[in-house]
């Protein structure tokens, strides 16, 4: 059973000027300013004498840029842009015990990541995120969302050497997920997201999905507004299922094949708040303020307003920075103008008029 | 007397200082890779790789030797992906992998253009002494075709048929080659509907025809639909291939004992996704434990390999498991696979 979401209205910023409060937000990753792949660099470099402590004040003026540049969209909840962050596996199992990595492996073409081992029982060992989101809570003015790879992806983009049962060291992972939440929450943290993407390339495992979920939101005070990303995927095969997901909102990548599934999920029933992919990140036009409004739109035949969260269709991070920078503010503008036209009742909101199983 | 052979089903990781190389000279891009017309620092530094993934074998004593396939940037699509009557589209999923490849459209005739692997092969060829037998590695026909967009043919018959055609044709043009293997996946992934299974044992024949040398059909990731091994048992190929790591080894069983098997047979034993690297022991009597299965049959040959590709691998693994599999044959040699 999906959470009571009602967890969103404290996103909504004091001054917001309408009725309508469709919550925008982002999944996470960004473009990287060129001088912090520099420094990346730089700091493996024996020759020179940039050291840890100044990559670590790169990532920090990264960190507070890239957070700044998200609040200027106007944006209700803001991310540093994963700036810290190498790779979505990478970044997690150099901090969870039980992980050793033996170098690169090809995903496509010349795009590799170093896909790391599961040897030995995965364990807990020092806080994730815990100062990376205390860097940015106190940059931002306002709410910071946390993403977070979900354990179906952690078990199953690594090699498994120990447990022979990736459903197993999911479940094993969720626990440490878990674990991590409560202290991001005892830091004030507020909004987290687990991302899934593993989830598309094996649908038929969204009871596992689930039963990690179950793991991870146990004892999450409610006011803990917690979703679930998943991309590029048959989303017929895993919905209606994800109704079952106990989250406050799952958010999908709809915007890249033209909403073609939208239909799959407009069903009336659609039980957690739906964050809806608006713009394409794998294409750098910048999407108009009209055409995502119309894309938001299709949004509303999944779930009503006050059920609906904008995002992007996934990370941004391939992008140009300019082309994100402007997709994004492009984002909130149509969400704002969306929001006027709820409010004086010049929008159709589809979802209304489908007949649901209590009628 | 058995003859045991180690190899591979080729697709090798490419060495690390490759990937940083020729990221630099190619780019990160779907339209920056492999399509046939590189450059010569591209074809140079390709060159370097194919001589290092010989190498490799030869350190691991394997007992044929493949090219490698290190420029396959589009995994078992690469042949049409490089063909003149074809344009490669979006990025796609391949298998149920976190892997893409470049959907390939065929918009022309294939018969049009060739000669893609034939090229590598000669050029592998050039690097190998001359009791280093070479063995070859395609797709087979019905994987290709799956893989596939056809956007000329509209006739799935028809398009499997040219897709057989066109790789007979790359078969025709290689160098002399003791072992051809055929990679054929979707074979077990997405079994042929019913009355295409008789078009793709036609099929197979088609390509395996154009070779003098040994031919074995591998499927992995699965096992085989009952109809469709029965079909594929009327396929002119030496051996077929199972997959003892990802596949149910009851279902082979069955289905070798029910409807027979070729005089030789390839087992997939070593895992060629997971980084934990299999003892030789444990290998060589996984090889004899599958023989002793299926009593009613002494094979001429046994080949062992990986259960898929290697490229998944990172190099230092990949190096283990090609030393795993030579060490196993090694053992298992001598002793004769009870009739």
């Amino acid at each position: 059973m999906a959470r009571d979401a009602a967890n969103r209205e404290q996103f909504r910023p004091d001054d917001h000027e309408h009725d309508h409060f469709l919550l925008t937000s982002v999944v996470g990753s960004y473009p990287k300013p060129t001088w912090l792949n520099r420094a990346d660099d730089l700091v493996d470099d024996p020759e020179a004498s940039f050291d840890e402590a100044d990559l670590e004040e790169a990532h920090d003026d990264a960190c507070r840029l890239i957070t700044e540049e998200h609040e200027r969209t106007g944006l209700d909840t803001v991310v540093d842009g994963e700036m810290r962050r190498n790779e979505m596996v990478e970044f997690f199992a150099e901090r969870i015990d039980g992980y050793e990595f033996n170098g690169p492996v090809k995903v496509w073409g010349h795009n590799y990541f170093h896909k790391p081992s599961v040897v030995e029982e995965v364990e807990y060992d020092e806080p994730w995120l815990v100062d990376e989101f205390e860097f940015t809570d106190a940059v931002a003015e306002r709410p910071v969302k946390v993403p977070i790879t979900g354990p179906y992806t952690l078990a199953n983009w690594a090699f498994d050497e120990h447990y022979g049962d990736s459903e197993a060291l999911a479940y094993d992972l969720a626990d440490l997920v878990n674990e991590e939440i409560e202290k991001l929450v005892e830091a004030g943290a507020r909004y987290i997201q687990i991302d899934e993407p593993a989830l598309a390339t094996t649908p038929d495992d969204h009871a596992i999905v689930g039963s990690c979920l179950e793991r991870i939101v146990d004892g999450v005070p409610d006011e803990v507004r917690v979703g679930v990303h998943v991309c590029y995927g048959d989303y017929s095969r895993i919905y209606p299922e994800l109704n079952e997901f106990p989250v406050d909102e799952v958010d999908l990548e709809l915007c890249n094949d033209d909403y073609q599934q939208i239909d799959t999920l407009a069903d009336g029933e659609f039980a957690p708040d739906l964050a809806l992919g608006v713009v394409d990140v794998h294409d750098a036009e910048v999407e108009s303020v009209e055409e995502i409004k119309q894309n938001i739109e299709q949004g509303l035949k999944v779930v009503p307003p006050e059920k609906l969260t904008v995002s992007p269709d996934c990370g941004l991070k391939l992008l140009p920075r300019d082309a994100a920078y402007r997709k994004t503010e492009n984002l909130v503008t149509a969400a704002r103008e969306v929001e006027a036209e709820l409010d004086a009742g010049e929008i159709d909101v589809p979802v209304r008029g489908t007949p649901t199983a209590d009628d | 007397m058995t003859e045991r052979v180690a190899t591979t089903l080729g697709l090798y990781p490419l060495p690390d200082w490759a990937k940083d190389e020729l990221s630099d000279l190619k780019g990160h891009q779907k339209s920056d890779l492999v399509d046939g017309s590189e450059g010569p620092e591209v074809r140079e530094a390709y060159g370097r790789v194919r001589e290092e993934l010989i190498d490799d074998q030869r350190a691991a004593g394997l007992d044929r030797v493949v090219e490698g396939q290190g420029r396959w940037d589009d995994w078992l699509a690469h042949p049409l992906a490089v063909h003149d009557g074809v344009e490669t589209g979006g990025i796609v999923r391949y298998y149920d992998n976190n892997n893409f490849y470049r959907d390939p459209r065929v918009v022309d005739d294939l018969a049009v253009d060739g000669g893609d692997v034939a090229a590598e092969l000669d050029a592998a060829t050039g690097l190998l002494e001359d009791d280093e037998p070479l063995q070859a590695v395609l797709p087979g026909p019905y994987t290709l075709a799956q893989l596939a967009t056809d956007e000329y043919y509209g006739d799935e018959s028809e398009f499997l048929a040219a897709i057989a055609e066109f790789l007979a044709g790359e078969v025709a043009a290689f160098p002399e080659h003791e072992t051809l293997f055929l990679l054929d996946p979707s074979l077990v992934t997405e079994p042929p509907a019913d009355d295409a299974n008789e078009r793709v044992s036609d099929a197979v024949d088609t390509v395996a025809a154009a070779t003098d040398a040994d031919v074995v059909l591998q499927s992995y990731w699965g096992a085989h639909e009952e109809k469709t091994y029965a079909h594929l048992m009327d396929a002119d190929v030496d051996a077929f291939g199972f997959d003892f790591v990802a596949g149910d080894r009851d279902t082979h069983l069955y289905n070798v004992t029910e409807y027979g098997t070729k005089d030789a047979v390839s087992l997939g034993l070593v895992d060629g996704q997971n980084t934990a690297v299999e003892s030789p022991d444990t290998v060589a009597e996984r090889i004899d434990w599958v023989t002793e299965q299926i009593p009613s049959q002494t094979f001429d040959t046994v080949y062992a390999t990986p259960n898929t590709e290697l490229a998944y691998l990172p190099v230092s693994t990949y190096r283990e498991k090609l030393a795993v599999l030579g060490e196993a044959v090694e053992l298992a040699a001598g002793t004769e696979v009870s009739a």
